[in-house]
């Protein structure tokens, strides 16, 4: 149980950063992103490009990191493949929901469109990779460390640990320092004032855009190094990724990452009882239970 | 000979699209009159596709029996597997409104997909419940003793026919009534619908009940059509997203635009196979994820450019006015 827990935690981890993308589109463009999930698989197949392309060819090489499973390739690549699907998100607002807003469109459209475009984004990506079931590197015994308590943790789970964290440090000191983060957090608040104060709205909607979508990338880069990819990732983790961000109330970044570490507990540790595949149903249930008696979440405070 | 064949690709045709056609009735109710952004269809569709074909299939006996395993299999006439699909999508639809239409649009959508994945996870993994991921097929046809096999598309084109006409009727009749008209004041402004005194929760929730009952039909008018079922017909492309695009493409709150929807974009869709055809033989296997990212386009093209859809939204006004 006790390792479940941990498991959880590494899980939950990767949910936490596709939560926090998701609340802070939420946050600023108050409608619900339904190709964020899709943005996970992107991210996880352009760095399979860059693992098995571009970087093979100009010879890095495919050794690997000591007890990792992964190295030098991988290591390029993931800044690589967060940059070019901070770039897709970026251009899924300029197409779709930027000329929808400008019209005027209700938020519902606006969700409708997300899910037309979470469509497009996985066709392209079984047009382009196929259905199969992938991994990084295949074949490779990847040794399990001895943690007190009875605990097998893989150094790959460590390495996942430490990258979330670096990566929601980093965004702390982003939104708490920068001006671009200042003017984001403005923005969420109240988007009218923060216009009023002379805050570029259109630039504050693409920074985020850009983040969100490089945390996509990287919440599916390491559910790809974890487990394996393939193009419905990112559609199964798309429950979990709003009952997180609804858990630690819509709009709040660390609310979604204390979110996604419980549903990431919560459906591991439910494998003790159920069958693995119904993880999605765990996070729909409590998703619900959660509507049912809190429905601002957690940290939602009860009205604005 | 010839003629025969176009003939009976036509019928077959036709038979789909009023089956789709049927669906996009259903979610026209949820969100075309009440604004109920319901994205989980496939669920409805197959909890009506699974209840239609136990309610009116025999038992398996002999040594099917040993390769299906289902909860029941009740033997029924065919009317009452359709009231029996009917009513228990009224049922989900109404346990799942219960928290989620209180609330905004964003959580009646998470929920309504995460009740179709779920659906989809339990016919999946439950072998005892409906035979797991193999599914089942031989469900009884209506009337089908009438004709020759080859000839029977023909009797149940005119049976969808029919349930969609009195479905439709139905349909028109409520939202001209003064149930319909609170719909739309829902839809149009909440606040001020309920300062004229109208329970928003519970119209709410009368339109999605309504919605999801005649999805359940829909679903019970498919597996008598195809026979054969399985967990993985109701994939939320399949089964939700292409039901949304001929709503939007139609015009939402408008029940003939939706039908009409329902035709062209199935006739799209049918089109676009003839264009797969013409790919090199390497991307022949990928041909359904190019159909998909075609509707997909499409679907984004329609919320740019014509987001009224084809016909737009009709005017309803009471019957009592004309």
């Amino acid at each position: 149980m006790l390792e479940l827990t941990v498991y959880g935690i590494v899980l939950g981890s990767i949910i936490s950063l596709g939560a926090i993308g998701l609340t802070l589109v939420y946050g600023i463009l108050r409608f619900g992103n339904f190709a964020h999930g899709d943005l996970m698989t992107v991210g996880a197949y352009v760095a399979l490009f860059f693992v098995t392309g571009p970087l093979a060819w100009i010879g890095i090489p495919d050794t690997t990191f000591g007890p990792l499973s992964f190295g030098w390739r991988m290591l390029i690549a993931f800044p690589l493949a967060m940059l070019a699907v901070s770039g897709i998100a970026m251009l899924l607002d300029r197409a779709l929901f930027q000329n929808l807003r400008n019209r005027g469109a209700g938020r519902v459209t606006l969700s409708m469109s997300a899910l037309g475009a979470s469509f497009i984004i996985r066709m392209g990506v079984l047009i382009i990779w196929g259905a199969d079931y992938t991994f990084y590197r295949p074949g490779l015994i990847r040794p399990a460390l001895d943690l007190p308590g009875g605990i097998k943790i893989r150094p790959d789970q460590i390495f996942i640990l430490i990258a979330v964290a670096i990566l929601v440090t980093a965004l702390h000191f982003f939104l708490k320092k920068s001006r671009m983060g200042k003017a984001m957090r403005a923005t969420s608040d109240n988007m009218e004032l923060a216009r009023l104060s002379g805050i570029e709205i259109q630039k504050v909607i693409y920074w985020t855009w850009g983040i969100g979508g490089a945390l996509s990338a990287a919440a599916g880069i390491l559910y790809g190094i974890d487990v394996q990819i393939h193009p419905g990732m990112g559609w199964n983790f798309l429950i979990p990724l709003f009952a997180a961000a609804i858990l630690g109330g819509l709009g709040n970044v660390y609310g979604a990452l204390v979110g996604g570490l419980i549903i990431g507990v919560v459906q591991q540790v439910s494998t003790a009882f159920l069958l693995p595949t119904y993880k999605p149903a765990v996070a729909f249930i409590i998703m619900i239970v959660l509507l049912l008696i809190r429905p601002q979440g957690i940290f939602g405070r009860s009205s604005r | 000979m010839q003629i025969g064949g176009i003939l009976a690709y036509l019928v077959s045709f036709a038979i789909m699209a009023t089956i789709y056609a049927v669906f996009s009735l259903g979610l026209n109710i949820q969100w075309g009159y009440t604004g109920l952004f319901n994205i989980g269809i496939a669920g409805f569709f197959a909890i009506g596709a699974y209840m239609s074909s136990l309610i009116t299939m025999p038992k398996p006996t002999g040594m099917y029996a040993e390769y299906v395993n289902v909860l029941f299999a009740l033997n029924l006439p065919f009317p009452v597997g359709l009231i029996g699909a009917a009513v228990m999508c009224g049922i989900i639809a109404f346990l799942i409104g219960i928290p989620t239409l209180k609330l905004g649009e964003d959580y009646l959508a998470i929920a309504t997909i995460g009740i179709a994945e779920t659906v989809r996870l339990i016919f999946n993994n439950e072998q005892w419940l409906a035979n797991g991921p193999r599914g089942f097929a031989g469900m009884p046809q209506p009337l089908s003793g009438l004709v020759e096999a080859r000839n029977y598309n023909y009797i149940y084109l005119i049976i969808v026919v029919l349930v969609l006409v009195i479905l439709y009727l139905l349909t028109e009749r409520a939202i001209r009534s003064p149930w319909g008209r609170v719909l739309r004041a829902i839809r149009e402004d909440e606040v001020s619908a309920s300062m004229s005194g109208k329970k928003i929760a519970s119209f709410k929730m009368q339109a999605f009940v309504f919605g999801a009952m005649i999805m359940g039909i829909g679903g019970a008018l498919y597996a008598h059509y195809t026979k054969a079922i399985s967990p993985n017909v109701f994939t939320p492309l399949y089964g939700t997203f292409i039901i949304w695009v001929m709503v939007i493409a139609g015009g939402s709150g408008n029940n003939k635009g939706v039908i009409l929807g329902a035709f062209v974009v199935w006739a799209i869709w049918i089109g676009t196979q003839f264009i797969t055809d013409y790919l090199p033989y390497t991307l022949k296997a990928r041909a359904p994820y190019i159909r998909f990212l075609i509707i997909g386009i499409l679907l984004e093209l329609i919320l740019l450019y014509r987001p009224r859809g084809l016909l737009g939204e009709e005017k309803a006004i009471s019957r009592m006015m004309e």
